[in-house]
């Protein structure tokens, strides 16, 4: 069955090196298998025969894949509006660069995380702040047009200064996009087992850090047009915004998720077992969850109002619980404007509180 | 039988002092109950006097002794309550009697409790026939604790008895004091009926029972009785005796202890200390010695799961069936929902009746910290009892202010002498007087605001004296007590259930402590808590909870939607387990931080 879905995800699980805080479905070493899975994911598309707006291939670090093995997947893209590739800044060389703008990426996104080599260490990050210089350089003589860097703030150790250094760094490459991300510590990783007594100290100082981050920004001329991400000149991510709005998506790779309407698919994390169902002709095995109109309609509230924009309220008074939004209409943290609805600035610092007592 | 064949005495020990086997005993060696009926403690066990049904605890017992003289005698045990809260049911069980053996340990020696107790035993005139038990224990040490009961009784150490009720040895030796130097009673057998009720039960199928000792007279079944003070009638549907189960009777006459069937449907209708006679031709005067007790210390019992609250409310109406002296009426509480303001006559009534709440009823209670009955005169000069710190009056509206007292007894190791003074100098105690019992062994006697001793007093003297320290206490009365309401507001608002009273020195402290202790449990939020303890509308102390600025899921893609949605979800139960006052969520724990704090306050001073 062909996917209606406008966004496509592909997922590329291989890494250099896990980082202590990631908890994706990633793999590292395996050099052996990068092959079959790019042809494993090539069959995928050949079945679902997709046809989107967006795709944004996400790890793991695509980026890691050989040039041949990158050049190859990127070929049997369907044709878009916005590509999206993922690359972590020491794997990006002036051939990489070439094949990855040659075979249709119209967007980078780069791992960065800090410019602050104290704070890389912590992370376990492997790329210098020189490394992601030179691969912003790399990308732009290639003849990049729109990229993003992903940072990270709340990292344990980072004091005022470091976090002010980080920005002016950001604002010198001056990318089209940012994506500022607080360090979610999750449970079970070896990063929170390590240093989650640093993080439980440092909530008071990340309040700061991300009113900052918004801060300058902004005075920088980017547009805060989602919780944690940043543009300029209009240069919104289509492809997440598709997440954002509510829209379907399917994910095709290990371990991906697709939403189709109330159902929503999620592919197994195990690699072996997605090689062997997709080399044998199967779909990957996945679970399902079926969504109920409740939880799709909260999801739609949860995530649109992470935008900047207003979020129409049509279908969604059995999610809404209007006396509590009429609290926090007063309490001066929702702005109700006919049938829509958004956060107000401050709202927007406490989105969490706010959609989580707003919602039934 | 003959008055003078009779004997009417009670066991006064302190808990453990070895009460429960010396009566076992004395059942076994009167041959009351066969050898091979003979169970541990028969008397203590409350679901073992099981006849056509009923299930009552035996309260008094009946044996038959054959003394020296070669006479039978009509001996009656009558059980007292154990503990302080019960100083009047005790007195009255007393008042039944014309003797008490007392009991002491001969390794632990006198207790606060005994000795309260004993005296208590030598104002109501009762002959005392004093007895070391435990002589097999290896720590005895019986010539010192005989020197010590003799030194209270005033009499020689060589009189004490020395028993062990666990092997047998000295226990005739009991008995046949108990007939030589307990006087039999010297009541009129001619006269009209007088019987005091020294305590009651209640069956569910018979009714009140009522536990009498015959004063006067002569009482028969169907017999038309008053109960001279609360005026109630009933008819005798039975009576009879202990021995130790139920032994119906045709009658009880001058001079006997029994129990009497009313048929009566609530157990308040019969007070303890009430006088049973005709209600024709009956007696003119009644025993001395009513009083209607009240309860004193008042606490909120909040079902922990608001479901339970109709059966709370069924365990209660049962409960108060066979306790009289236990009160309730529903309160409601912003915090904690629905439940009941209950009033009980101490600490250890409260302890009984939450314990029997939740083991016998299977319900999980949230018990509010308790407080003491205050006395309050309003402008109009008309005084008002106030058993919850919300209903106390604005201080505007308050001419004066009083509060129970109690004498408090201590007997304490010398050594924690000078602790236990701070103790109670602490806890606004005025000193009475100090005795040595003995050269190791003193008693202090304070007068100490029930207030005091209702926090955590018990805990504090048991750890400043290691544990050795006894205490008991008698109500005094009330008393004028510069008393105030510490209120608490929440940005703003007051919120009833964390207010308190207490003595205007304590005020700042404890209101002081209180928002201290609320700030760490209020977490940090969507609005600033501001946290004001004020009296009146003078704010006596003050704590922020900062807003929060910043709750972001920091980042949501695709793959990461529904975990982000459950996080959300989970979020918005932890909500709706917070108390919403105005714009603050307040933890159901916040509420209870008054209890710590009437703890940590008393303790830290």
């Amino acid at each position: 069955m062909r996917s209606s879905a406008e966004h496509l995800y592909l997922h590329v699980p291989f890494c250099g090196h896990r980082c202590g805080y990631c908890d994706f479905v990633t793999v590292t070493g395996h050099g052996d298998l990068h092959a079959r899975y790019v042809d494993a994911l090539i069959s995928e598309l050949e079945r679902e025969r997709p046809r989107p707006r967006t795709i944004f291939i996400g790890g793991g670090t695509p980026s890691l894949l050989g040039d041949d093995l990158l050049a190859r997947l990127l070929a049997a893209l369907p044709a878009c509006e916005e590509l999206t590739v993922e690359c972590n800044p020491e794997t990006i060389t002036p051939a990489k660069a070439r094949v990855l703008l040659d075979g249709g990426a119209t967007r980078i996104s780069l791992g960065a995380q800090s410019f602050q080599p104290h704070l890389l260490a912590t992370l376990e990050r492997r790329a210098s702040p020189d490394r992601v210089l030179d691969a912003v350089a790399v990308l732009r003589e290639a003849g990049l047009q729109n990229l993003n860097l992903d940072l990270m703030f709340g990292v344990p150790g980072q004091s005022a200064r470091d976090l002010a250094r980080d920005l002016d760094q950001v604002l010198r490459v001056a990318p089209e996009h940012v994506s500022y991300y607080e360090l979610e510590a999750k449970p079970g990783t070896r990063f929170t087992h390590r240093h989650g007594g640093a993080l439980a100290a440092q909530e008071e100082l990340l309040e700061h850090h991300y009113e900052t981050v918004v801060e300058r920004l902004r005075a920088a001329g980017y547009r805060w047009y989602e919780t944690a991400n940043f543009c300029r000149d209009g240069r919104r991510s289509l492809h997440n915004l598709g997440y954002w709005e509510g829209r379907d998506y399917l994910g095709l790779g290990v371990g991906a998720v697709s939403t189709h309407g109330l159902e929503r698919r999620r592919n197994l994390a195990s690699l072996p077992r997605y090689l062997a169902a997709v080399e044998a002709g199967e779909r990957p095995p996945s679970q399902v969850e079926l969504l109920t109109a409740a939880e799709r309609g909260s999801e739609r509230v949860m995530l649109g109002l992470r935008l900047d924009r207003p979020l129409a309220l049509d279908g969604l008074d059995d999610v809404i619980d209007a006396d509590e939004l009429d609290r926090m209409r007063r309490a001066g943290l929702v702005a109700v404007s006919g049938s829509t609805i958004s956060l107000s600035e401050r709202g927007r610092f406490m989105a969490n509180d706010v959609v989580s007592t707003i919602l039934r | 039988m003959a008055l003078s064949r009779i004997r009417n005495f009670s066991i006064i020990a302190h808990i453990d002092h070895g009460k429960s086997t010396l009566a076992d005993r004395i059942l076994q060696v009167t041959h009351t109950v066969a050898d091979r009926d003979m169970r541990e403690q028969l008397l203590d066990s409350m679901d073992l006097e099981r006849e056509r049904g009923i299930t009552i605890k035996a309260q008094a017992v009946r044996v038959h002794y054959r003394a020296a003289d070669d006479r039978v005698y009509e001996l009656n045990l009558i059980d007292t309550p154990g503990h302080v809260d019960f100083t009047y049911e005790v007195s009255r069980s007393l008042a039944a009697c014309e003797g008490a053996l007392l009991v002491v340990d001969a390794a632990q020696g006198l207790e606060a409790q005994t000795l309260a107790n004993a005296y208590l035993a030598i104002e109501n005139d009762l002959d005392i026939v004093p007895v070391v038990n435990k002589i097999d224990l290896p720590a005895a040490d019986p010539d010192a604790v005989a020197i010590e009961l003799a030194d209270l009784i005033g009499d020689a150490p060589e009189n004490v008895l020395r028993i062990s009720a666990k092997t047998g040895q000295g226990v005739e030796a009991v008995l046949q004091a108990v007939v030589d130097h307990i006087s039999p009673p010297d009541g009129d057998p001619q006269a009209a009926p007088r019987a005091l009720i020294f305590d009651s039960s209640y069956d569910q199928y018979r009714g009140v029972v009522a536990f009498v000792r015959m004063v006067d007279g002569v009482f028969h079944k169907g017999d038309k009785v008053l109960a001279m003070a609360q005026g109630t009638r009933f008819d005798v549907e039975e009576l009879g005796f202990f021995s130790p189960g139920m032994r119906p009777a045709k009658h009880l006459s001058a001079g006997e202890v029994g129990y009497i069937i009313t048929g009566l449907k609530d157990v308040s209708q019969l007070r303890v200390g009430d006088t049973l006679t005709l209600a024709k031709g009956g007696a003119e005067l009644p025993l001395p010695g009513y009083k209607d007790v009240k309860p004193m210390v008042f606490a909120g019992l909040f079902p922990t799961d608001s479901d339970q609250y109709p059966e709370l409310r069924d365990a209660l109406e049962k409960l108060k069936l066979n306790d009289a002296a236990l009160s309730y009426e529903p309160e409601v509480s912003q915090a904690l929902g629905f439940g009941f303001r209950c009033g009980f006559l101490g600490l250890l009534h409260m302890d009984i009746v939450r314990e029997r709440l939740e083991r016998e009823y299977d319900l999980d209670l949230l018990v509010t910290a308790p407080n003491v009955a205050y006395r309050v005169e309003d402008v109009k000069g008309d005084w008002h009892e106030v058993h919850n710190p919300a209903q106390m009056p604005d201080s505007g509206d308050i001419l004066a202010t009083e509060e129970p007292v109690v004498r408090a007894s201590l007997i304490t190791p010398k050594e924690y002498v000078g602790t236990l003074m701070e103790l109670n100098q602490d806890r606004r105690g005025e000193f009475q007087h100090m005795e040595y019992l003995s050269e190791d062994r003193v008693q202090l006697v304070y007068d100490l605001p029930l207030a005091e001793v209702v926090l955590d007093y018990y805990d504090q003297l048991k750890s400043r004296s290691r544990g050795y320290a006894s205490f008991d206490y008698d109500l005094l009365g009330f008393r004028e007590g510069k008393l105030v309401k510490v209120d608490v507001l929440l940005a703003g608002e007051q919120v009833d259930s964390l207010s308190l009273i207490t003595h205007r020195d304590n005020a700042y402290k404890q209101g002081k402590a209180l928002v201290e202790a609320l700030r760490e449990r209020i977490p940090r939020q969507m609005f600033e808590v501001a946290i004001q303890a004020a009296i009146g509308s003078r704010v006596i102390a003050r704590e922020t909870v900062k807003a929060k600025r910043k709750d972001v899921l920091a980042k949501c893609y695709g793959g990461d939607i529904s975990r982000k949605r459950k996080l959300l979800e989970k979020q918005k139960k932890g909500k709706k387990r917070m108390k919403q006052v105005g714009n603050i969520e307040v933890p159901q724990e916040a509420f209870l931080a008054v209890l710590d704090i009437n703890r940590d306050g008393a303790a830290a001073s």
